[in-house]
C-alpha cells in the first residue's frame, strides 16, 4: 500500500484529500514534517484561496525545501489546485505579482470568461498516453473551483527536468487553460480530484499506481 | 465543451436529522443526512447542500459531526449553511469538511462579514444566500422591485436584493444562492424574473432555488441565467429523481453531468 503525505501548510480540505486518497486505496499522513514529507512514496500539496497567501503559507512550514528536495530525489508530488499553480513561475492576483516555486514555466493569471470562479464539472483533453487519465472516456467530468490558472506554457519542450516531456492536458472555460500537468514525477491537477466524486477517486488510483 | 450546470439537492438538517419527510424505500435510516447524502450521489448530484435548521445555536456540534461523516464517504462538494454568524462558525465548518459555507442573515446584519470570510477562507467558499421577495404593496419599494428577506422570508428589510448581490460579489463572495420566498413551496417554476434580474448584475455563479415542481422548469431557470439550479423536496419525496431532471436539461440543449 502506497504511503502518501498530505502537506498540512494551513491550505486546502485536508480532511477531504486524506480521505479520498484513502478511499482510493493510500495509507495517508497530514502533516508539515518535513522527514515524514519527504520519506512517504508520495506527496500531496492542496492549497486553495489566493495565489500569494497560499506561497506563504507553505514557505512558513518549509514545504518549498520539501518539495525541491523530492524533486531533486525524483520522489512523486501531487499539487492539486492552487497547489498546482504555485508550481508555476509567478502568479498576478489584482496586479500585484508573486513568485512561485518556478517548477514550470508561466504565469498564472485570472481566467478571461464569467462567471467566475471556474466552478463546476468539466472535461479535459488528455491524450491517450496518459498514465493520471488512463481509463476516462473523453466525456469524464471533473470538479473545478478556481478564478486563476495557467493559461499558456511558453517553452513546449521545457518540463522540470533536463529533456522531459511534459504532457499538457487542457480545459476550456471561455478559452483554454492548463487543467492538468503530467511531467515525470512532478503532476498536478487544477481541477479537485478529492471532490470529483468516482472519477477523482480513478485519477487518484491512477496515480498511486504511479508511485 | 463548457461546464455542465449544476444541479443541486438541499437537506435541511434539525439536530443532525433530516427535516422533510422522506420516502425511500431502500435507505436504513432516511432521517441520515449521510445516507441521503451517499444516495444522491450515486444518483449523481453535482454538490450537495447542507441547511441547518437548528434552532437552538447550543447544538452546532451535531451538525459539525454530520458534515464530518458526510465528508468522510461523499466525494463530491458540500455546501453548509444556516445559523452561520462569524468567521469562526465557517472556519469550524471549512475544518469538518465542508468546501463551501453560506452567509445569510449575519450577512445582512453585518456585510463585512464577507470579506472578512473571503479574505480569510478564499472567495471559492463563500457562498452568499439571498431570501428575496417582491416588495408587497404598501413596503418600501427597491431599485429592483425584489427586496431582501429575513427570518425564513417573514421580515422585509428594505434592502434591494440586487444592490445586494451586487455589494456581495465586491465584498468577495464566490457565488450567491438565491432563493425566491415568492416561489418557494409554490412548486410552479423558479422565478425566472428575479434570475435574470441578479444575472445581469453579478459575475460569479449564481444558483436558482425555490419553485422546483416538475422536471421541466429546471431549464428555464438555466435559460434565464442561473449557472446551478438548487431543490429540495421534489428530490426528497421522490417526485422526481436527479436524472429525470438532468435528462429533461440535456432535452433542452443544457450541459448537464
Amino acid at each position: 500500500m502506497a504511503r502518501v503525505v498530505v502537506l498540512d501548510y494551513g491550505s486546502g480540505n485536508l480532511r477531504s484529500a486524506e480521505r479520498a486518497l484513502e478511499h482510493a486505496g493510500a495509507r495517508v499522513e497530514v502533516t508539515s514534517d518535513h522527514q515524514r514529507a519527504f520519506e512517504a512514496d508520495g506527496l500531496v500539496v492542496p492549497g486553495v484561496g489566493a495565489f500569494s497567501a497560499c506561497m506563504r503559507g507553505l514557505l512558513e512550514v518549509g514545504g518549498d525545501k520539501v518539495v525541491d528536495r523530492r524533486l531533486n530525489e525524483r520522489r512523486p508530488v501531487l499539487g492539486i489546485c492552487v497547489g498546482m499553480q504555485i508550481l508555476f513561475e509567478r502568479g498576478v492576483e489584482h496586479g500585484v505579482e508573486a513568485e512561485g516555486l518556478g517548477r514550470w514555466p508561466g504565469t498564472v493569471e485570472r481566467l478571461r470568461s464569467e462567471p467566475l470562479p471556474h466552478m463546476g464539472w468539466n472535461t479535459v483533453s488528455a491524450p491517450g498516453d496518459s498514465a493520471l487519465f488512463a481509463g476516462f472516456p473523453p466525456e469524464t467530468r471533473f470538479y473545478f473551483v478556481h478564478s486563476f490558472a495557467a493559461r499558456d506554457w511558453p517553452d513546449a519542450a521545457r518540463g522540470f527536468e533536463e529533456g522531459g516531456q511534459p504532457r499538457l492536458i487542457r480545459a476550456e472555460h471561455g478559452d483554454s487553460f492548463l487543467a492538468a500537468v503530467e511531467d515525470g514525477v512532478l503532476t498536478a491537477t487544477q481541477f479537485h480530484p478529492e471532490k470529483s466524486g468516482e472519477a477523482g477517486i480513478g485519477l487518484l488510483r491512477n496515480w498511486l499506481g504511479t508511485l | 465543451m463548457a461546464v455542465a450546470v449544476r444541479v443541486i439537492p438541499c437537506l435541511d438538517v434539525d439536530e443532525g436529522r433530516v427535516v422533510k419527510g422522506v420516502n425511500f424505500t431502500d435507505l436504513v435510516d432516511a432521517g441520515d443526512p449521510v445516507e441521503l447524502a451517499r444516495l444522491y450521489n450515486g444518483e449523481g448530484a453535482d454538490e450537495l447542500t447542507f441547511l441547518d435548521v437548528t434552532a437552538s445555536s447550543g447544538d452546532r456540534e451535531t451538525t459539525y459531526e454530520v458534515v464530518r461523516r458526510t465528508a468522510d464517504q461523499v466525494f463530491i462538494p458540500l455546501t453548509v449553511g444556516g445559523g452561520v454568524r462569524s468567521a469562526d462558525d465557517v472556519d469550524r465548518l471549512l475544518r469538518a469538511g465542508a468546501d463551501k459555507v453560506s452567509l445569510n442573515t449575519a450577512a445582512v446584519a453585518r456585510p463585512e462579514l464577507l470579506e472578512t470570510a473571503s479574505r480569510r477562507f478564499g472567495a471559492q467558499c463563500v457562498v452568499l444566500s439571498v431570501d428575496a421577495r417582491r416588495v408587497p404593496e404598501g413596503g418600501e419599494p427597491t431599485a429592483s422591485g425584489f427586496e431582501v428577506t429575513t427570518h425564513g422570508g417573514r421580515k422585509g428589510t428594505g434592502i434591494c436584493a440586487v444592490g445586494w448581490a451586487e455589494r456581495a460579489e465586491n465584498l468577495g463572495v464566490g457565488e450567491i444562492l438565491l432563493n425566491s420566498m415568492d416561489a418557494d413551496g409554490t412548486k410552479e417554476g423558479f422565478d425566472l424574473e428575479m434570475i435574470r434580474a441578479v444575472r445581469a448584475a453579478v459575475g460569479v455563479p449564481l444558483i436558482a432555488s425555490g419553485g422546483a415542481g416538475d422536471k421541466h422548469h429546471f431549464a428555464p431557470a438555466v435559460h434565464a441565467g442561473a449557472d446551478a439550479v438548487l431543490a429540495a423536496s421534489v428530490f426528497h419525496f421522490g417526485q422526481l429523481t436527479l436524472a429525470e431532471v438532468k435528462n429533461a436539461m440535456r432535452a433542452e440543449g443544457i450541459t448537464v453531468r
